[in-house]
């Protein structure tokens, strides 16, 4: 054991030395290393969590519901001892094992912040929600056009070629709506509606013409192609049971899909168990010349070293990391030049959802769990800003029907039983993803003293919503009823969840895009301004944050940045 | 080891389910007035449990009951392990109460009961719950024969011969048709 430590040690420079370092492997982290090593260069791609392999470590995949203990329920005392992570999108027992466990991942929050995380190969592209809609050019200009934000450094024709890339090899189902508010995309065939959803987005556009409710851009192959099939996937069989991991690759996940792809061309190395302490800056050099990690089992610290770096250690963690890579350059963290980095940081804005049920359809039914669900494109501040708030929101809508009459006249015996085990009401549920404002004063730093198992400073969470927030979530609530109420809905109900930030999973920024280097870190293809061969392509790059999903805009800019690096030769 | 074996060998180390243990309790205490968790889930409190559960949801023609879900075992397994302590206290406390109120009304232990009685008096009791539940404030107690009715529907339906059986059961549809007919009595599917 003491030889094999050594070994790691002294394997030295030439060992520990690769063209491209990746930190992390998530749905940013995997695009990095498959197009860094498609185009020849030696990638090791640096993961904190374990291992895990595409298909053989998804070991709930194909359980049924009675093979659970709890039939997906935590037991009490995991929740009491878990209260962050049992309360994340998507966990329970059939996911549980792709999830942190609160007290391994401590942080200080100044307010209160949900980070949730999932660490492993894969990171949360295993656990993530999918839907992949475009930005439309408005996104990209309105922050600094109406004064909440800065300039963009690139636009929508900047990053259009790149959506049509990923998208094409990820496999987005959607339609081409032609919309201005959500552009069209390389997509494969979108998944069908059901009967009432059709009929209430007839009767929704009947009474608001310029609102759009759409079949949702989702990340699954509903008619794979051969660049699909190529890579070992197949056609999704509407299951949903995807964040348990799709034996079929039916959705996008680094696991079934960019590192696998990466790893057959010989280029691929991934160190599991590897927490990144810092990225390394030579003074002399003036730039960076690799990655600081510890073993996170037997507490190691190795050095890594590389040409060209990648931050995709998710976008809070890229802070954390840029922040602790100090020097005699950087004595503030890498880059940090005008002492912004960790500011900015902005997410977005999930407290409001409406309800009801739908009558006049029960002997309608489908067939098939679909993965995704309907979108509505934003209508809000497009093209002049006409509200009391600024930046847009849209919706996703759900619309399916329950099982069992919960209100059958017979409440216990046989009819109760037949009751229970037919087709109940349909219900309608609308909930909004809103655009936040990235704010100075919204930042994460390193806490001076306490420190985590493998004494990385812990990350300080100083992030609360604005009055623009709940204005737009007012807003929202209102329109969101009108509308429902347009299309029929009954007892309709509305919820303000007043969640922490962070429980959206959609936390982004810190780190962020722009023209000018005193007020951004990074210039217009994802690198430090101050420090050009490390690029940030996670979702801490975010200038703003936008109304829709981001997480397909991570894998544009990472391909396009990568392409960047590739065409501008040595740095 | 696989996870399950895992997990069931951290309950043992726990004290969760103790075989053996459990028998010996049930043989030396009536256990018709739980005290304790080992005491409530006792070899005869689970047969009285089927037996709950298996009155609310029975077997039918179309398909089995409760009973063949194990419905007492999985409600053993759930209160044990996934309830807070006050509701477990308050579902150890609802056995004893389901069986005086089998006594006030027929005179006679829940499980002495004909199949009507037992099914009139979870009538009763299943109103009783929901009076209780209209004026139910907040901080109040959970009523011991509403978490029963919810153990034993949700357990049944997410339950091989119930969600085989009772449901319609497809786990890989392989496809989505977003509109097909349905007639009432069609049941419905069960994921």
């Amino acid at each position: 054991m003491a030889a094999d430590t050594l070994h790691i040690n002294s394997g030295g420079v030439a060992q520990n030395t690769y063209d491209a370092i990746v930190i992390g492997s998530g749905i940013s982290g995997g695009w990095a290393a498959k197009e860094l090593c498609e185009h020849g260069l030696k990638t090791l791609v640096l993961e904190r969590g374990r291992d895990v392999k595409h298909i053989k470590d998804y070991p709930t995949a194909t359980m049924s519901p009675w093979e659970f203990k709890h039939r997906g329920r935590m037991p009490y005392e995991f929740a009491k001892a878990n209260p962050l992570i049992t309360e994340a999108a998507g966990f329970g027992e059939e996911t549980e094992h792709f999830f942190i466990k609160d007290a391994d991942h401590p942080y200080v929050q100044e307010k209160p912040f949900e980070w949730i995380r999932g660490y492993q190969v894969g990171g949360k592209s295993l656990i993530w929600g999918r839907a992949c809609p475009r930005w439309s050019p408005y996104e990209f200009i309105n922050p600094a056009k109406y004064g909440y934000g800065i300039d963009w450094p690139i636009g929508y024709n900047d990053v259009a070629p790149w959506y049509s890339y990923v998208e094409g090899f990820a496999g987005i189902s959607g339609n081409n709506d032609g919309l201005e508010a959500m552009p069209d995309g390389n997509y494969l065939p979108a998944f069908d509606f059901n009967c009432v959803e059709k009929e209430v987005k007839k009767r929704i556009s009947a009474k608001y013409p310029d609102r759009h409710m759409i079949q949702g851009r989702w990340a699954h192959l509903s008619q794979p192609k051969d660049i699909h099939i190529k890579q070992g996937r197949g056609q999704c069989q509407v299951r949903d049971m995807c964040m348990r991991g799709c034996p079929f690759g039916g959705y996008f996940s680094s696991n079934s899909s960019t590192l696998p792809w990466a790893a057959k061309t010989g280029n691929l190395t991934v160190r599991p168990f590897s927490v990144v302490h810092s990225i390394i800056y030579d003074d002399k050099k003036g730039k960076a010349t690799g990655v600081r990690i510890i073993d996170t089992n037997t507490k190691q610290q190795t050095d890594y070293f590389a040409r060209i770096i990648f931050c995709n250690a998710s976008a809070l963690n890229s802070n954390l990391i840029l922040l602790n890579s100090t020097s005699n350059r950087f004595p503030n963290g890498l880059g940090n030049d005008n002492g912004l980095l960790g500011k900015y940081v902005c997410f977005q804005n999930y407290r409001g959802a409406v309800g009801g049920r739908i009558e006049g359809f029960e002997d309608k039914y489908y067939y098939g769990r679909r993965p995704s669900e309907s979108m509505m494109a934003n209508f809000r501040n497009i093209k002049q800003h006409d509200m009391d708030f600024v930046g847009g929101y849209m919706a996703f809508i759900d619309i399916n029907r329950n099982r069992g009459i919960r209100n059958s006249d017979e409440q216990i015996g046989a009819g109760f039983k037949e009751a229970m085990g037919e087709a109940g009401e349909w219900g309608a549920y609308m909930y909004m993803q809103g655009e936040t404002i990235p704010k100075e004063s919204n930042q994460v730093y390193l806490d001076k003293d306490k420190k985590d198992q493998w004494g990385i400073p812990l990350l300080t969470m100083n992030v609360g919503y604005d009055d623009n927030d709940v204005k737009m979530l007012h807003d929202f609530l209102t329109e969101g009823q009108a509308m429902l109420d347009a299309a029929g809905v009954k007892d309709i109900y509305t919820i303000d969840n007043n969640w922490a930030p962070g429980r959206d999973i959609h936390e982004m920024g810190g780190c962020r895009m722009g023209k000018d280097p005193k007020t951004s870190l990074l210039n217009g293809f994802n690198q430090l301004h101050q420090c050009k061969n490390v690029f940030v392509t996670d979702g801490a790059c975010m200038t703003s944050t936008a109304n829709q999903s981001p997480s397909i805009l991570y894998m544009a800019l990472t391909a396009r940045a990568v392409d960047y690096v590739v065409k501008s030769g040595p740095l | 080891m696989n996870r399950r074996d895992a997990l069931s060998r951290v309950a043992l180390i726990l004290g969760g389910t103790i075989i053996g243990a459990e028998a010996f309790l049930s043989g030396c205490k009536n256990t018709s007035h739980p005290k304790s968790l080992a005491d409530a889930f006792s070899l005869d409190n689970i047969a009285f449990l089927d037996e709950v559960g298996e009155t609310i949801l029975p077997t039918t023609a179309s398909s089995p009951g409760a009973k063949d879900a194990k419905i007492g075992e999985f409600m053993k397994t759930i209160v044990t392990d996934c309830y807070e302590p006050k509701d477990q206290n308050t579902f150890v406390e609802g056995i004893g109460k389901l069986n005086d109120a089998s006594k006030a009304k027929f005179s006679k232990d829940f499980m002495d009961l004909s199949a009507q009685q037992k099914h009139d008096l979870l009538v009763d009791l299943d109103k009783e719950a929901k009076d209780y539940n209209k004026k139910r404030k907040e901080g109040d107690p959970n009523h011991y024969f509403a978490m029963m009715k919810q153990l034993t529907v949700w357990g049944y339906f997410t339950s091989e011969p119930g969600a085989t059986k009772a449901l319609r059961y497809v786990p890989v549809p392989g496809r989505y048709e977003g509109c097909i007919p349905y007639k009432k009595g069609d049941k419905a599917w069960a994921l």
